[in-house]
């Protein structure tokens, strides 16, 4: 027995308006691949470049609870912010984040990667400095490549203390391609 | 965080929903089956969180369906229109089933509240419990024995 679209909509809408999800996502467009987006009450909990949904939901699960939904509306203020950044009209994003499950050091360093402004790179040695940890830099690098909320936690700034792209964990090209679309390169 | 096993909701309301459907049609006519599929999976929603276990979702689901379905008829008689009486059906709830099974041995009590509270054919039920049919259908007879006893010693 098949469910309309439209009623379909209508749940998920519902769903999220009533605040009876601990995570509400979908799936957006956009100029570097789709990309995987979740928010939950206390705010955007992750981006991914990977939109495979098995891994995200249970991942999403094990993060804020078992109530994962499918909700656009849920993520309409991320998704006009994203619109606006890739179309170049906007250098700050203005969202809460939601970081919970991280440990504190991988959250000390995003805030200060947080501070990297648009169209800036600097390098995981100074952002080990930054946080008090000067030799810390590779520990830098591994929370760079498990930053859960790229793009807007812009691990693409940090590069290599020789001005190296050195890596992302959503591929060398979409690094290249922010740093382009915020003229940092 | 959760209790292991548990789907992440839209896995679950991805595969019961169309059963859901199914379900409050049959009670309710197409036009306010709408309505109501809403208000079970928002009502499942709201109880998800505090599942136990992954075990009978379906069961679990189409119970809510029903109540939501009993719920919507009584409104609409209390409004005045013109039902099918035919439509409800008064079997006994989870709920109400719940206290009164407590004491059965897990298997027998399954059994019972799966069958008389849910309405699960046999192979339904066998297919809950991972046995044979002729097992679930064995375990619901004694757990019913077994009320009868302790009902009128």
């Amino acid at each position: 027995m098949t469910v309309s679209p439209d009623l379909d909509r209508r749940f998920r809408d519902a769903a999220g308006l009533l605040g009876l999800l601990d995570v509400g996502f979908d799936v957006v467009e956009s100029p570097v691949g789709e990309l995987f987006v979740a928010v939950s009450d206390r705010g955007l909990t992750a981006i991914s470049f990977d939109t495979g949904l098995d891994r995200q939901l249970e991942r999403m699960a094990r993060i804020a609870g078992p109530r994962v939904l499918r909700s656009p509306r849920s993520i309409d203020a991320t998704r006009r912010e994203l619109d606006e950044y890739f179309a170049g009209n906007r250098r700050v994003f203005d969202l809460s984040l939601d970081l919970r499950a991280l440990a504190p050091f991988t959250v000390d360093v995003l805030r200060e990667l947080a501070r990297v402004p648009y169209g800036e790179t600097t390098t995981y040695g100074e952002l080990a400095s930054r946080v008090g940890r000067p030799r810390a830099a590779r520990a830098v690098g591994t929370v760079m490549n498990r930053n859960r909320i790229p793009i807007v936690l812009p691990c693409h700034r940090v590069v290599g203390s020789t001005g190296d792209l050195v890596g992302y964990a959503g591929g060398l090209d979409r690094k290249v391609a922010l740093l382009e679309l915020e003229g940092a390169r | 965080m959760h209790a292991v096993g548990i789907p992440p909701f839209e896995l679950f309301y991805e595969e019961h929903r169309a059963d859901v459907m199914r379900l409050l049609r049959r009670r309710l006519g197409r036009e306010r089956a709408d309505d109501a599929f809403q208000e079970t999976f928002l009502r499942a929603l709201q109880a998800y969180s505090r599942l136990e276990h992954a075990e009978h979702l379906r069961a679990w689901v189409l119970t809510i369906a029903r109540n939501v379905a009993i719920d919507a008829l009584r409104r609409a008689r209390r409004e005045g229109e013109l039902v099918d009486p035919g439509a409800e059906d008064a079997r006994p709830a989870f709920e109400e089933l719940a206290p009164l099974t407590d004491g059965l041995p897990p298997k027998e009590r399954a059994a019972v509240v799966l069958r008389y509270g849910y309405d699960l054919s046999y192979d339904q039920i066998a297919a809950a419990l991972r046995s044979s049919e002729d097992a679930a259908r064995q375990a619901a007879s004694t757990g019913v024995r077994r009320l009868r006893r302790r009902i009128s010693p």
